[in-house]
């Protein structure tokens, strides 16, 4: 008898990285007026009791910065990391349905999106949009879906040739059944793996972008502003201001990429944990 | 009601490679019990395969009736039953949903097959090989049923359990004038099962 | 002679996940017991769920770390623990597996014949050990999905056979071959065991295991029922256990006769005897307790009252 229980851990872990990542989109949400308040009698204080994560050159709480920062990033991500699923999803399956030529126009744009380094693509599409949120979600929702729809259209070629979809289909299984009953559960672990670990990288990119200044506006607490902003007081030894937004900026990241790795292993059905 | 093959040529997509199948005819009435006995390798399954209308052939038709097979729409009168059972199942699907993919399944047949309903709560790899044929044969006997191909079905079957699904067949083959074609490489088994049994090179002259 | 390969009362249960998170312990195989001798074949037939599979992961000591095994396996008169069997497989005690699929798709044959090992005499061995099953020195160079099927399983028997094994485990090594190929491979574990090797040929082919095994044991839902020389199954006769008796009677060329009922699974095993729903002469006394073996002619059985059905 095995006293540790492999499912039953990352499921448990599952549980805890969602509800922390969870945690710091609410908490955040919440404090975006807090992060906003300037207050000049608290400037510049390093890391003390009250306030853990220090306060910046307008005395603004850094705590409050980054949870917000870290929140609208978050919710970015969910946005954008969805957008891209359901392109990919749509357009993989379309690819690989009707073949000929909406195949080859779907295919070649794919390899044209791919083509061009992500981060030129997305502030391409988030100057022509107009910047802002709008912007950055646009840039980075619509330069992520190629990767992920190529796997969706590759699968669903494969599961084309399976006998048993032949067999459906001589069983006069009609073509919304077939869609539902054998392609989407195939699909799904695939889709939602990609997904998530989409995630990382749509909040990775929406930082940048701001950095660089091309994203959103700086009076909006998003965590690649608080960086960018941060970058000017390094030299006068202000290091809570980039440290702590920095490195919780790499701890969302990760706890993504575990998500992802964890919904993986539970969802394939080859690592059914005997 | 007549299954018929004219012609048949077909060859796997690699250049140069020979064609499995070149001009091959076959017929076979419904209540027709035909044998065909060929050690493997011959293409037996790929004849099953074309005349089931799951692959094209090169050159060649399949007709049901003179109406060409692949003119039927939703369930098709053709049915194969595969050697590998396991292949012709959706892994991911539990087995009632495999079962009922096509429609509500008459518990008689079940009750024929000895198919346990707990089995149906399950996913294909916790099933043997035996027992998931059994699923698929219930599943291909349907009320629209006129022609059922028999791959080497009984291979992965013990003795008992060969001599059940086969009998249980038999009786329904007879009682719905079903047309059958038996490949197997028993010869005893082809003698028990099949009105005629033929071999490889009489199917192809 | 002391026999290459002793169980007795063997079981093997495992811990697997259900529904969700709740795990069930399920028996894979509950009282079996058998003798392999060397220079012999013998044959393990039962259907599928009899637990035959279990029986070489066990022997190789590859059980998954989920299950749990119970009772006694001899290897050459002295315990077969795990650690044992690791050191013993691949040189003393062999696997040939099912098919092609178990050979490295990535590696040329050759290579993987010799397992890594270099110098020359592994060379020559390697190239003898193909000789020996008709396949020339170019197999060498093949990969895997360069051979045909009855090819694969002869690349499989020499990598198995290179060292010389003493006791040679095939799991269902003839399923997707026709009458011919499965007889010339089957003609190889003969010769196997005429040099001196004990095979176990694990199968559900009873009609194939009968034409080289010179002893057969019946699995019947974990247990053996009956273990007896092959000529037993020559007649209806020879067999005491019913269960054997109505194998033989279901072979197409004995009649082809239905025994209805299936094989009991998992956790509704009956109490008593597990073939009694079934049996034809069940009594009363079937149900109740363990069913001990009787000694029959050069054999023996699980059964109170051995050959006493008769069959309509």
């Amino acid at each position: 008898m095995r006293t540790w229980d492999r499912r039953r851990s990352t499921l448990l872990l599952l549980i805890a990285a969602g509800a922390a990542l969870l945690a710091v989109s609410v908490a955040g949400g919440l404090l975006t007026e807090q992060a906003m308040a300037t207050d000049f009698s608290r400037r510049d204080l390093a890391p003390c009791w009250g306030y853990p994560f220090g306060t910046d050159w307008m005395g603004r709480d850094m705590l409050a910065r980054t949870l917000a920062g870290l929140s609208l990033s978050i919710r970015i991500g969910v946005l954008t990391a969805g957008i891209s699923a359901a392109v990919a999803l749509i357009l993989g399956t379309v690819c690989a349905i009707s073949g000929g030529w909406a195949d080859a126009a779907v295919s070649w744009v794919i390899d044209l999106v791919m083509g061009i380094p992500h981060i030129l693509l997305i502030i391409l599409i988030s100057i022509a949009c107009g910047r802002g949120l709008w912007g950055v979600t646009a840039g980075v929702a619509l330069s992520h879906w190629t990767s992920l729809a190529r796997v969706v259209r590759g699968e669903v070629l494969q599961l084309h040739q399976a006998p048993y979809l032949r067999m459906a289909r001589k069983l006069g299984v009609s073509q919304g059944k077939l869609l539902r009953l054998h392609l989407l559960p195939h699909l799904l672990p695939q889709l939602l793996a990609g997904l998530i670990l989409q995630f990382p990288h749509a909040i990775l990119h929406e930082a940048s972008v701001t950095f660089l200044g091309f994203g959103l506006s700086p009076e909006q607490p998003a965590i690649g502003i608080v960086l960018e902003e941060s970058m000017g007081y390094l030299a006068l030894g202000r290091w809570w201001l980039a440290l702590f937004p920095g490195l919780s900026l790499v701890l969302v990241v990760a706890l993504f990429a575990l998500l992802g790795e964890r919904a993986r292993l539970l969802l394939s059905p080859a690592s059914a944990q005997g | 009601m007549i299954l018929e093959a004219r012609d048949l040529t077909f060859r796997y997509p690699r250049r140069g490679s020979p064609p499995i199948l070149e001009g091959a005819g076959f017929s076979l009435r419904s209540g027709e019990r035909l044998g065909l006995s060929a050690p493997s390798g011959l293409g037996k399954t790929t004849l099953c395969k074309l005349l089931a209308g799951l692959e094209a052939p090169e050159r060649g038709q399949i007709l049901l009736d003179g109406i060409p097979l692949s003119r039927y729409r939703g369930f098709c009168p053709v049915q194969l039953l595969w050697q590998h059972p396991d292949a012709a199942v959706d892994p991911l699907l539990r087995l009632r949903a495999t079962l009922e993919e096509a429609g509500p399944v008459d518990p008689a047949v079940l009750e024929g097959l000895g198919i346990r309903e707990s089995w149906l709560e399950r996913y294909p790899a916790e099933l043997s090989g035996g027992e998931l044929q059994r699923i698929c044969i219930a599943r291909a006997l349907r009320p629209g049923l006129r022609f059922l191909l028999c791959d080497e079905i009984s291979a992965m079957l013990d003795l008992i359990g060969q001599a059940q699904i086969w009998q249980f067949l038999l009786d329904q083959a007879q009682a719905r004038g079903l047309g059958l074609l038996v490949v197997s490489h028993d010869d005893a088994l082809l003698e028990q099962v099949c009105g005629r049994a033929i071999g490889w090179d009489a199917l192809m002259s | 002679m002391t026999p290459i390969l002793t169980a007795e009362s063997l079981s093997v249960s495992f811990t697997r996940y259900g529904r969700g998170l709740s795990r069930v312990e399920l028996p894979g195989i509950r009282d079996l017991s058998l003798t392999a001798d060397p220079g012999q074949v013998t044959a393990v037939v039962g259907s599928s769920g009899s637990g035959k599979s279990l029986l070489a992961h066990a022997v190789l000591g590859i059980l998954p770390r989920n299950s749990r095994m119970e009772g006694t396996l001899l290897y050459d008169g002295a315990p077969l623990s795990p650690r044992r069997a690791a050191a013993l497989r691949g040189r003393e005690i062999v696997l040939v597996p099912q098919g092609a699929g178990c050979l490295d798709p990535m590696m040329q044959v050759g290579p993987q014949i010799r397992r890594g090992r270099r110098g020359p005499e592994v060379r020559t061995q390697c190239r003898q050990a193909l000789e020996r099953y008709g396949l020339g020195p170019e197999t060498e160079t093949l990969y895997p999905f360069q051979l045909s099927g009855g090819m694969a399983r002869r690349v499989l028997i020499a990598s198995a056979v290179m060292e010389g094994p003493r006791l040679v485990v095939a799991d269902e090594p003839t399923p997707g071959l026709d009458a011919r190929a499965a007889g010339r491979l089957l003609s190889h574990f003969r010769e196997l065991a005429d040099q001196g090797a004990g095979v176990l040929f694990i199968t559900h082919d009873l009609e194939l295991a009968l034409t080289v095994a010179h002893k057969v044991v019946v699995l019947y839902a974990g247990q053996t029922v009956e273990e007896v020389p092959a000529e037993g199954f020559r007649t209806e006769k020879g067999l005491a256990h019913p269960y054997s008796q109505a194998l033989w009677r279901a072979m197409p060329r004995n009649g082809f006769q239905v025994l209805p009922g299936l094989q009991p699974e998992g956790l509704d095993l009956p109490e008593g005897c597990a073939f009694a729903p079934r049996c034809p002469g069940r009594r009363p006394e079937c149900g109740r307790g363990q069913i001990p073996y009787i000694e029959t002619d050069g054999g023996r059985a699980r059964c109170l009252f051995p050959g006493e059905v008769s069959v309509s």
